[in-house]
């Protein structure tokens, strides 16, 4: 051989379009038996424990509407919601976005990716896309598939909301729906993370656990007595910021905030993922993640969100504590007794009185008047006064409150037996649950404290 | 007369930190040349490879690709496939779902063969919807083998392709490779296997680290002044081991223990003093039953040359 002749015929290859990069990755995805089954679980499992759980006699009453299932097929798909945001979502984003470019390490096939691709970039967004996909595709598995067990098993009633007010069935069918929509942001955020884990990681299982611990983390944090700044600047807040939805009016400040930060950590988690993925070298076959290089490279920048999120939210809200104050907490308790004293007279077949003319108000203690009466804890006390109309005295009942640290409570009735001493109540058509027995509320962080 | 060349590179330097994987690396494959690529562990096969497949640059030197240079990571021009250290299969698919989604990847404009078609061409058309989960290592390499012909490829990149293969397999592979060769597509292999290469290729490069330390037809490999050891099985080995010791540049070796055969003589020698040796056997009315090198000249060439100890 003596002479280099150039082959004409030779043209300069050009990248796979994202398109065909995006099916190509779904088509890998969906072929797991893994990602099969989740998809037939989210579609199948939540119909069935709702319409079982509905026609047991014990409700789960720790979870948020638990109580309402026997009431409303409405309150099924929310118990799920609650329990998605706890262990079903951070474990499915795990599944899915965790291991998305980690399969490729553990295939070896990232040589061949590359090369029929051509693109990093591209097949970046392919997998991201992807990934996507299939998480949107269980979310609203888990959404349709609980809201269709519950409104089968139990029917299209009115929600008792998180005040006491009642929903209509289409209010509640539109909140619900709008609640799981809220809860996507968050899952975003826990993807982010999960593509970070899986590019930084590689094979290691650490990257695949990544989305759940860090969801574990989260909800630790949430269940901390945190200043009100703090709790909102974490993304895990918005896994529980659409109880806001159900108070009338609904608490859109929290919501809107926890949505932003969540959508603020999935575009950083997602760009620091790409950062990192551009950077390897894919002509080291026995790579095996780079755990520094992802520190060095993830941590900081997350770090420094949450701390200009925090500093952002103090100024702009002036939120200071824990947010759960006296008179928020004495509101909140007056607001949802009233609602509930209404449905309580429906049972009882008496006179209907409206909220304004019962006048409804609250008086709460925390630690027996020995401690300041804030911030989250058991030990809270509250006497409610009401009024009837031509009844010179006022009514009273006792309620013993246990406030969450992100402002959830449980008020349980300590009597009289004749308002909230009991569970049930005798109807003219036999017992029925008392809805002043035991109820839910929840105190709004970010509103402003009414003085006088 | 020029020739069409699929690789040219001139001084390729590839490091990896203070590791110099590759260190002035020259290397011409021609179109219809099916060229190996041999060299001990680190040595930088898989690193040229690499570069040839696009996945990453030279640092410095010069690599034209199909007449095309390649100065960026994965700007190889169209007709570039193969695979480096392993085909990229996904067992989750079947054989043909893998093909069919790599087609659909490069899309309807790409030339491509039929999927059927390179499927019966390494042999797996019984097992097409058979998930890959369940191939051995030669099936999948015959797979991956089929990946890369689907794009109806003028450069075929392979790294170690008859890994696993049984003889059926590798009957399968030796053909498509020769056919392709036939048919004007360059083939660079890189393999541990030397009867591989030997039967395959018409050119070799042995790789020490990171350096050429052979270029060129392994035809020259032979011709090369260096004595091989061979295995001479005669009709009088009394009288052939008295007529090697008196037959100038031939040395009885004492080691043949390897055969225990006491009949079996081992001697080293250049080719030319060999082939005195057999004249001389010749004349002698000794029958020769058998004369074949220990080890082939492309394996001795490779341990002379990657100074690495032969076995004892």
């Amino acid at each position: 051989m003596t002479a280099t002749t150039v082959d004409d015929q030779a043209v300069r290859a050009h990248p796979v379009a994202l398109a065909r990069g995006y099916r190509f990755e779904l088509i890998k995805l969906v072929s797991q038996w893994r990602i099969r089954l989740l998809v037939l679980t989210c579609g199948i499992v939540p119909a069935q424990f709702v319409a079982a759980v509905s026609r047991q006699s014990t409700l789960p009453e720790d979870t948020l509407f638990g109580r309402w299932m026997h009431a409303t097929g409405w309150a099924g798909p929310l118990v799920v919601l609650g329990f998605a945001g706890t262990w079903a979502l951070p474990l499915l984003t795990s599944v899915v976005a965790g291991d998305v470019f980690a399969a490729e390490d553990r295939l070896g096939t990232w040589p061949h990716l590359l090369v029929a691709v051509r693109s990093p970039r591209r097949i970046y967004a392919a997998k991201a896309l992807a990934s996507l996909t299939v998480i949107l595709l269980l979310v609203a598995g888990l959404a349709v598939s609980s809201a269709a067990g519950g409104v089968l098993a139990v029917g299209n009633q009115p929600l008792v909301g998180l005040d006491g007010h009642l929903l209509t069935p289409a209010d509640a069918a539109g909140k619900v729906l709008l609640a799981w929509v809220c809860v996507l942001a968050p899952t975003l955020a826990l993807a982010a993370i999960g593509l970070l884990g899986s590019v930084a990681l590689g094979r290691s299982p650490m990257g695949l656990l990544l989305p759940a611990l860090v969801a574990l983390a989260l909800q630790l944090a949430q269940m901390l007595p945190l200043p009100v700044a703090v709790r909102l600047a974490l993304p895990g807040y918005a896994f529980i910021a659409w109880n806001g939805l159900f108070s009338s009016p609904a608490q859109l400040g929290p919501l809107m905030i926890g949505v932003v930060v969540s959508l603020g950590w999935a575009v950083t988690g997602t760009a620091l993922a790409y950062r990192l993925f551009l950077r390897r070298d894919f002509t080291n076959l026995a790579y095996d993640g780079s755990g520094r290089r992802a520190v060095r490279t993830g941590v900081p920048p997350l770090v420094g969100l949450v701390a200009v999120t925090v500093a952002v939210l103090a100024a702009a809200t002036g939120a200071s504590g824990s947010g759960i104050e006296q008179d928020k907490v004495q509101r909140s308790v007056a607001t949802a007794f009233a609602h509930l004293y209404r449905m309580q007279t429906g049972q009882l077949n008496r006179p209907d009185v409206t909220e304004a003319q019962l006048k409804a108000t609250a008086t709460c203690t925390k630690g027996g008047g020995n401690v300041a009466p804030r911030g989250p804890g058991n030990d809270w006390r509250c006497v409610i006064s009401w009024h009837l109309p031509d009844v010179e005295a006022a009514g009273t009942a006792i309620y013993q409150l246990d406030v969450a640290a992100d402002g959830r409570f449980v008020a349980d009735g300590d009597g009289p037996k004749e308002v909230n001493g009991y569970f049930l109540v005798r109807t003219p058509t036999g017992d029925a649950p008392n809805p002043l027995w035991r109820f839910d509320g929840t105190v709004a962080l970010l509103s402003t404290t009414q003085k006088g | 007369m020029g020739t069409l060349l699929a690789i040219r590179a001139r001084g390729i330097t590839k490091c990896f930190g203070d590791v110099v994987a590759l260190d002035g690396i020259d290397l011409d494959v021609g179109q219809g040349q099916i060229h190996g690529l041999v060299g001990p562990n680190g040595a930088g096969k898989t690193t040229l490879l690499g570069l040839l497949l696009g996945l990453a640059v030279a640092d410095s030197g010069h690599l034209e690709i199909l007449g095309t240079p390649v100065g960026r990571p994965l700007a190889a021009p169209d007709g570039v496939s193969g695979f480096v250290d392993a085909p990229g299969l996904y067992p989750s698919l079947t054989a043909r779902q893998n093909l069919a989604a790599l087609a659909a990847l490069r899309g309807r404009d790409a030339p491509r063969m039929g999927i059927d078609d390179v499927l019966d061409r390494v042999g797996l058309t019984d097992v097409a919807d058979d998930r890959v989960r369940g191939f051995s290592l030669g099936m999948r390499q015959r797979l991956g083998l089929a990946a890369a012909l689907l794009t109806k490829p003028r450069l075929l990149v392979l790294d170690e392709p008859s890994n696993g293969l049984d003889p059926g397999g590798k009957k399968y592979v030796h053909s498509v490779l020769a056919g392709l060769a036939m048919e004007g597509t360059g083939i660079v292999l890189s393999s541990h296997r030397m009867e591989d290469l030997e039967a395959l290729c018409s050119d070799v490069t042995i790789l020490a680290t990171g350096r050429v330390a052979f270029s060129g037809p392994l035809s020259k490999l032979a011709a090369e002044n260096r004595e091989l050891d061979y295995r001479l099985l005669t009709s009088d080995p009394q009288a052939a081991v008295r007529l090697a010791a008196d037959t100038a540049g031939v040395r009885v070796v004492d080691d043949a223990g390897a055969w225990p055969d006491v009949e079996v003589l081992v001697v080293r020698a250049l080719v030319a003093a060999v082939d005195d040796l057999v004249v001389r056997l010749v004349h002698a009315g000794i029958a020769i039953r058998e004369l074949t090198p220990v080890l082939s000249p492309l394996e001795a060439a490779f341990l002379a040359l990657t100074e690495q100890e032969e076995p004892s």
